[in-house]
């Protein structure tokens, strides 16, 4: 096998945080490589040097024999590197086919090739099965088939090399299938594909090779074939991780029930139609589904921020009649929601000002009017320390902290007033193993404790580790809740795509199509 | 006379388009810099520039292709300014444009008075004079309104076309709209975002000061105080109502220059019967309702009054 690509004693230092520590790699033809590594462990900053956003401090890269101009992303482009960023850099205004010819032609030619443009894009998306029209606002298309675009991007740059980049953090898991069936066809062309990804059950079905990076290091190197979840984990961690399970408990008096409730639908979104469900202590209650199907609507509910059309919620034995986010809060509701950058926190302001925001109007924050600096300094502090939240200190702002950092930050606000009902949006979704871990841990101490919590994940593996019950969500609709025991991921899978799970074969047949057009 | 009547006059019409032109350039001008990205309310300040400059040059000896030529480059400058601000320093573009529309504002009085001390009178030049265009100003209605006006009005519609070819048939066009989208997607394939935001906001400064220009140099033939009034900001308005579209930004252009040409009409023949401040108010109340209408569904470039600096993590 001859190397299509290789880094040699890849160097990279930030002041005195040593990103990438002395590392070397080499890419051959038709390979998936897998690089895995937790937040931080300096996956994203190798490839920023490979594609030339940054300059290696030590180090050099190359391709294909010949040597890449360091901090050149153009000379990257030119060699046959693609890259699909995490974060897409495409413009929703603009077309797929604008999108894609950026930056192809020369700036100052006074007209484009459009026809010739357009009949490469569609025959590149026909032969690699990536359907897209080219006239499409990018803002009209899903998240799945905005990575397309971005994948017919560099395929349209001729990339031999492509680059993903924690490609399925955005992605359901349909949406994820068909990215895999898409990386295979183009492996089988002779492309070459790094995937990064703390994900491991994605590296096992995806990748030939796997390399975990940990600390700016290479730790580990093995073929996919040989590796397992454990292995894996724990090089990434450097240490054993096991994801805690749920000790079997006595449920006790209900904290949440819905009864018979109905939404009209709002701008974009779907309508409730009569749910009912019931979380009691001592319980966790999950809702599967794929995104979009009512989980927004029916958090909002819960969170006081809607109040349904008909039917009743009842919070702890009180029936909700005027429903409003501090009351929900007062009543005993901790919320952990689903995106935490847009609902979570203030990015821009301090650790302590996000830590207190749900205590405001009560002592011993609030002091006759006024912020008490002294005892919101020290309930901060002391979350801090409980929930392991590393940061500079109470000061820093909340937007330079690591996702699994931020995450700890909403479970210690939440879950610190010993809510009776914990309501976990998608708590793990985008967490390194051991931030999920500890998510997962501080949910079930939550529940030993006495809480219900209502778990809404799109993540089978974790609904059915945590829950005791399981219900399903469908276009607004909610099913009777199962037995997490007895359930399985199959039968999850076909609900989610509106089946029945006791039809037969023919159901199977049905939840690809449907999910795929989900 | 009723107001069918009146729209069937060709002085109507005649009076329409020549009221559009300086919005025509002065829209088109935002709107090349908002594609961009960058907000420019420099623009009052700008046009009142190109209405100082593009005359004084004139009235200096100059011919009158020269004065366009000079008010532009003027523009360009206060472009670049504007840019130097905005686009390098990424300071606020609020803040930054009304900072320029003061002191352009100003300046261009300022100069005025120092080099014409001892003018009482405003002096005149001799403006550009309509031009009939062979064979299609001898149609009915349409020949003598549309067909006969002077250069700059057919300048203006000219540039409409040009400036919708350039912003959706060129690459650097393509990269214009992007830059005001997601300059991150234009840095990722190498071009520089700075330099193209900063050549718009100049392109487009020019063209607003051009707008200025036709104000002292066609419409009128001397430079008087606060003689912009205001056209500036309708333009800013217009942009918005075009959805930052080049072909909807003439018809704005052009409707509100024709309510406005209409009003005038209206007033003289109602008499006493409704306040005149009415009617003046109505081309305004009408662009506000209209942009109510039209804005709702504007999809506005996304980068648009966002700073981008180079190496920043998203």
């Amino acid at each position: 096998m001859s190397a299509v690509l290789r880094l040699e004693k890849i160097t990279k230092r930030f002041g005195s945080l040593v990103a990438n520590d002395g590392v070397s790699l080499s890419l051959a033809r038709g390979e998936v490589l897998a690089l895995l590594g937790e937040n931080g462990a300096g996956k994203t900053t190798l490839m920023n040097i490979l594609f030339g956003h940054y300059v290696a401090d030590e180090g050099h890269v190359e391709v294909e024999g010949k040597a890449l101009p360091p901090g050149a992303p153009h000379a990257a482009i030119a060699a046959g590197i693609g890259m699909v960023h995490q974060h897409f850099t495409l413009a929703d205004n603009l077309t797929v086919l604008d999108n894609v010819v950026l930056g192809t032609e020369s700036l100052w030619r006074p007209w484009q090739g459009r026809a010739a443009a357009r009949s490469r894009l569609t025959s590149m998306s026909s032969e690699f099965g990536l359907t897209l029209d080219p006239d499409a606002l990018v803002g009209d298309l899903s998240v799945g088939e905005r990575q397309r675009v971005e994948i017919l991007k560099a395929l349209y740059r001729d990339a031999r090399i492509l680059i993903m980049d924690e490609p399925t953090a955005v992605l359901t898991p349909q949406e994820a299938e068909s990215l895999f069936d898409t990386l295979r066809k183009l492996v089988e062309r002779g492309l070459s594909i790094i995937f990064i990804s703390h994900k491991l059950n994605e590296i096992l079905a995806i990748s030939d090779r796997v390399m975990v990076l940990r600390r700016g290091k290479i730790v580990h190197e093995m073929p996919t074939e040989s590796a397992d979840r454990h292995i894996l984990a724990e090089a990434m961690v450097g240490r054993a991780v096991t994801r805690p399970k749920a000790d079997p408990m006595e449920p006790g008096r209900p904290v949440l029930s819905m009864k018979d409730i109905s939404l009209r639908p709002s701008a974009g979104g779907v309508a409730l139609v009569n749910v009912n469900l019931e979380v009691r202590a001592h319980e966790v209650v999950g809702i599967a589904g794929v995104s979009g199907n009512g989980q927004v609507q029916l958090a909002e509910l819960i969170s006081g921020l809607s109040r349904p059309d008909s039917g009743t919620l009842t919070l702890f034995g009180e029936t909700l009649e005027q429903p409003s986010p501090a009351k929900v809060v007062g009543l005993g509701v901790g919320r952990i929601p689903e995106d935490r950058h847009a609902e979570g926190v203030i990015g821009e302001m301090s650790i302590w000002e996000n830590m207190i925001s749900e205590d405001l109007r009560a002592r011993p924050i609030s002091n006759r009017g006024l912020i008490d600096h002294g005892a919101a300094r020290a309930r901060t502090e002391d979350q801090i320390a409980r929930f392991d939240v590393r940061c500079p200190g109470p000061n820093a702002e909340t937007r330079l902290l690591s996702g699994g950092n931020m995450q700890k930050l909403i479970l210690a606000r939440a879950l610190s007033r010993e809510p009776g009902l914990v309501l976990a949006n998608q708590p793990a979704r985008g967490l390194d193993e051991g931030a999920i871990a500890y998510v997962h841990g501080q949910l079930l101490a939550a529940r030993e404790r006495g809480a219900g919590v209502l778990l809404i994940t799109e993540d089978l593996e974790e609904l059915l580790a945590l829950s005791d019950r399981v219900a399903v969500i469908y276009h607004g609709r909610l099913s009777a809740s199962l037995d997490a025991k007895t359930v399985t991921p199959r039968e999850l899978g076909l609900m989610m795509a509106g089946h029945d799970p006791n039809e037969d074969t023919s159901g199977t047949q049905g939840s690809e199509n449907g999910g795929a057009a989900a | 006379m009723d107001i069918l009547e009146i729209l069937l006059t060709t002085g109507f019409w005649a009076a329409t388009l020549r009221i559009a032109t300086p919005l025509i350039f002065g829209t088109l001008g935002e709107l090349i810099c908002e594609r961009a990205g960058v907000l420019n309310l420099g623009i009052e300040g700008i046009m009142t520039m190109g209405a100082m400059a593009g005359w004084m040059w004139v009235y200096q000896g100059g011919d009158l292709w020269g004065g366009l030529a000079f008010a532009a480059f003027i523009g360009m400058l206060f472009g670049l300014l504007h840019s130097s601000f905005t686009v390098y320093l990424g300071l606020s573009q609020h803040v930054t444009g009304i900072g320029i529309t003061l002191l352009a504002s100003s300046l261009s009085y300022f100069v005025f008075r120092m080099l014409l001390p001892d003018a009482t009178t405003p002096p005149k030049i001799e403006p550009f004079q309509p031009y009939a265009i062979p064979i299609l100003s001898d149609l009915p209605l349409l020949g003598p309104s549309v067909f006969t006006q002077t250069p700059m009005t057919y300048l203006a519609l000219i540039c409409v076309a040009v400036i919708w070819y350039g912003l959706y048939r060129t690459p650097v066009g393509l990269a214009v709209r992007m830059a005001g989208e997601n300059p991150l997607a234009v840095e990722a394939q190498g071009i520089d975002v700075l330099a193209i935001r900063t050549g718009a906001v100049m392109v487009g400064s020019a063209l607003m000061s051009v707008g200025g220009a036709f104000l002292t140099m066609s419409a009128f033939d001397a430079f008087y105080f606060g003689m912009v009034n205001g056209r500036g900001w309708i333009c800013v308005a217009l942009v918005i109502f075009a959805s930052w579209r080049p072909g909807k930004a003439l018809l704005g252009a052009l409707l509100f220059a024709g309510i406005d040409a209409l009003q005038v009409r209206v007033q003289q023949v109602s008499g006493a019967a409704i306040p005149y401040q009415f009617f003046l108010m109505a081309p305004y109340v009408l662009s506000i309702l209209a942009m109510v209408i039209m804005a709702r569904r504007a999809a506005y470039p996304k980068a648009l009054l966002v700073p981008f600096r180079r190496g920043d993590r998203a």
